[in-house]
């Protein structure tokens, strides 16, 4: 049951995030139809988005959200951080506030950024769609194909 | 102000692309009626011609800010050595806060960002209107965010950052890719996929090297790894072969590139003047950076031990770009293969693990970069004189344009490797590395590949200086627009001279070619003065 626990229970977030991100490759690459490619990059994306997510999570840690600067903290209860977390949470110089009780903030801010990155990309996916549908009147692969070739010889 | 020069550089495109923006709202949406160039550019009574030029004076306004800055920061990292900005003046002592970091690598890269990129304003301007009907604005403003991602990519020192500005660039790349012909749409589309996919794995990787070392920062990461001897560790592993899988893609290297002969040949050639020289030379910047900077040499050549195979893979890579260029009846097509070919000199000159390896690499990304825009541009100025776009098409043109065909012949015997050219100092840095490392598939792939682009330039000489006009050519000649066109024996052979602001730029990039050229000594000092830092076998001359 160690074993179990270490590979699958211990890691259960990366799990989750490379079985999404194999579905969304698989679709970005297999399937035929241009949307569901598109839907494909979005669970793509959104895996890595998780794996960051759940990266910057601690064990009993709260929002990050210092209210009263200095004498923080109610929280400190034995939390478990991560590597991401002990060299990046509010360490030395802020006084009492322990940074094992609060969620490390910054890939979650990151995030912040990727999916505005991957709307921004969907958004020019679905208007590339588009045009390739008024040109082609198709949005299957294999006809898309078909008409290429029948078109420029 | 000189002290801001690494903001300035990426908030002046930036700026002018949101100004160039609100400029096109002011424009009715119009048709596709392509608007007649003859008329004059300094026609007042045609008011949607006003906002073209306010954009085109906006784009080139920001690209000089950009230049000069790109100069000024040259000049401070020659006289004083690395140029660190903190972004809002934030330092973290985590690596928390955006750093804009200018050492001689980039500083050089830049110049040349800048410089591709104000040439391909000046070319643009001719074309956009008969290109992209309607809609230069928009245009303008992907082509400023372009080049300031591109910018940006180079001039940051953060690792996540860096993964914005690529989307950045890509994003808008994309977009300049779709405003082409029918089958641009299809090409931009795939190029979407792919592009995804190399960026994503890039940000994985970012993610991977953030959970080990805690900072996002590339000196700070290289700090943590060589520091708290981490080139053992499994995830510094991944994390580096996800950046290096995902910076592949971008650059289409050879089991990567399905993506970039169509993508560039259908784009509009105003487009593919920006996005052709540009996008994978930075992608390459981007793999020398993470390869020295952030994960060191020691550990991407020693605890890895790859780059034997890397090399392998970038010589079959130059050997099959180059053949299925050979095979390409179309000029633009050839182009995008050879820049696969390219793309593989370079890969592999970094990858040789010494010091003439990285000299030629680096070095060949700026001869590259201009070779490329003068080849984009001597193709787009070809085809839109000609109407065809297929080699075949390409009689007779000493003749009748003989600028653009110096230009075009300067630029092939650089691509083949004549000496007073750039592109010979690059081979001949890249074959003494591939020499040194013992790595002789690689050179004889480069000697290989030399070859083919004679055989393939020298079959265009051939049909521009000796060809015989085809039966068609008068039917062809007629559809010129501006020039009045005429069989009449005094007019000057000169006549079907492509119209200035398309030439000059052309000029201006062929002249470059020799001036790198001539200048190498100088350059490759530059380029030693960082490289020297990073103690790669057979360096520290």
């Amino acid at each position: 049951m160690d074993f179990l626990h270490d590979i699958l229970i211990a890691r259960l977030n990366y799990w989750i995030y490379v079985i999404l991100m194999m579905i969304g490759l698989h679709a970005m690459i297999a399937k035929n139809n241009l949307i569901k490619k598109l839907i494909g990059m979005s669970i793509f994306q959104t895996a890595i988005i998780l794996f960051f997510v759940s990266v910057g999570v601690k064990d009993g840690g709260t929002i990050p959200i210092v209210s009263h600067h200095g004498h923080d903290d109610a929280h400190a209860e034995t939390a478990h951080a991560d590597d991401a977390g002990e060299a990046a949470g509010h360490v030395d110089g802020h006084g009492e506030i322990d940074p094992d009780a609060h969620d490390n903030p910054l890939p979650h801010v990151l995030m912040l950024t990727a999916i505005v990155v991957g709307v921004a990309t969907l958004g020019v996916g679905l208007a590339v769609s588009q045009k390739i549908y008024r040109e082609y009147g198709t949005l299957e692969e294999n006809e898309l194909l078909e008409k290429i070739r029948s078109t420029d010889g | 102000m000189a002290d801001h020069a690494p903001a300035i550089l990426l908030i002046a495109p930036l700026f002018a692309a949101i100004a160039v923006t609100l400029a096109g709202l002011r424009r009715p949406a119009r048709g596709a009626e392509g608007p007649d160039r003859e008329a004059g550019d300094d026609s007042v009574e045609f008011p949607p011609f006003q906002e073209d030029k306010v954009c085109f004076m906006l784009t080139l306004g920001a690209l000089t800010v950009s230049l000069v800055a790109a100069l000024t920061m040259l000049g401070q990292v020659i006289d004083r050595g690395v140029v660190r900005y903190f972004v809002g003046n934030w330092t973290s002592p985590l690596g928390v806060g955006i750093e804009l970091r200018v050492d001689h690598l980039n500083a050089l890269a830049l110049v040349m960002i800048a410089t591709v990129a104000l040439l391909a304003a000046f070319y643009s301007h001719r074309r956009v209107e008969d290109e992209t009907p309607g809609k230069s604005p928009q245009f303008y403003a992907m082509f400023l965010l372009c080049a300031m991602g591109l910018m940006g990519m180079t001039v940051t020192g953060d690792a996540f950052n860096l993964y914005v500005l690529l989307e950045v660039a890509a994003l808008s790349g994309y977009a300049l890719v779709a405003m082409g012909d029918k089958r641009a749409a299809v090409a931009a589309y795939n190029y979407i996929i792919i592009g995804t996919i190399g960026a994503s794995f890039y940000l994985l990787g970012v993610g991977y090297l953030y959970i080990k070392t805690g900072s996002l920062n590339m000196a700070g990461i290289q700090e943590v790894i060589a520091g708290g001897g981490l080139a053992g560790s499994r995830t510094i592993q991944v994390a580096f072969i996800l950046i290096v899988l995902g910076v592949w893609i971008k650059m289409a290297f050879f089991p990567f590139c399905a993506w970039l002969p169509n993508a560039y040949s259908h784009a509009p050639s105003s487009s593919a003047c920006l996005l052709a020289p540009l996008v994978t030379k930075v992608s390459i910047y981007v793999m020398i950076r993470m390869m020295l900077t952030v994960f060191g040499p020691a550990f991407v050549f020693e605890a890895v031990d790859w780059h034997g195979a890397v090399v392998w893979l970038a010589s079959i890579g130059i050997v099959v770009a180059s053949l299925i260029a050979l095979a390409q009846t179309e000029l633009k097509k050839m182009l995008g293969f050879l820049i696969v070919a390219e793309v593989g000199y370079m890969v592999g000159g970094a990858w040789l693990a010494n010091h003439n390896g990285m000299v030629g690499a680096i070095y060949h990304i700026l001869s590259d970069a201009f070779m490329t825009l003068c080849m984009f541009l001597a193709a787009g100025i070809l085809i839109h004189r000609t109407k065809r776009e297929d080699i075949a098409g390409l009689t007779d043109l000493y003749r009748k344009m003989p600028l653009s065909m110096a230009a075009f012949t300067l630029a092939a015997l650089s691509m083949i490797g004549v000496p007073p050219t750039c592109g010979f100092f690059s081979k001949y840095f890249l074959i003494r590395g591939g020499i040194e490392a013992g790595q002789w598939q690689y050179v004889a792939a480069l000697l290989f590949a030399s070859l083919v682009n004679a055989i393939m330039f020298f079959r265009i000489f051939e049909k521009a200086y000796f060809g015989e006009l085809s039966s068609e050519a008068p039917e062809l000649e007629a559809e010129g627009e501006d020039d009045g066109y005429d069989h009449r024996v005094d007019m000057p052979p000169a006549f079907r001279e492509a119209p200035l602001s398309m030439v000059a730029p052309l000029l201006i990039a062929s002249v470059g070619l020799l001036f790198i050229g001539l200048n190498t000594r100088e350059i490759v000092t530059v380029i030693e003065q960082t490289l020297n830092l990073f103690a790669l076998a057979g360096g520290g001359a």
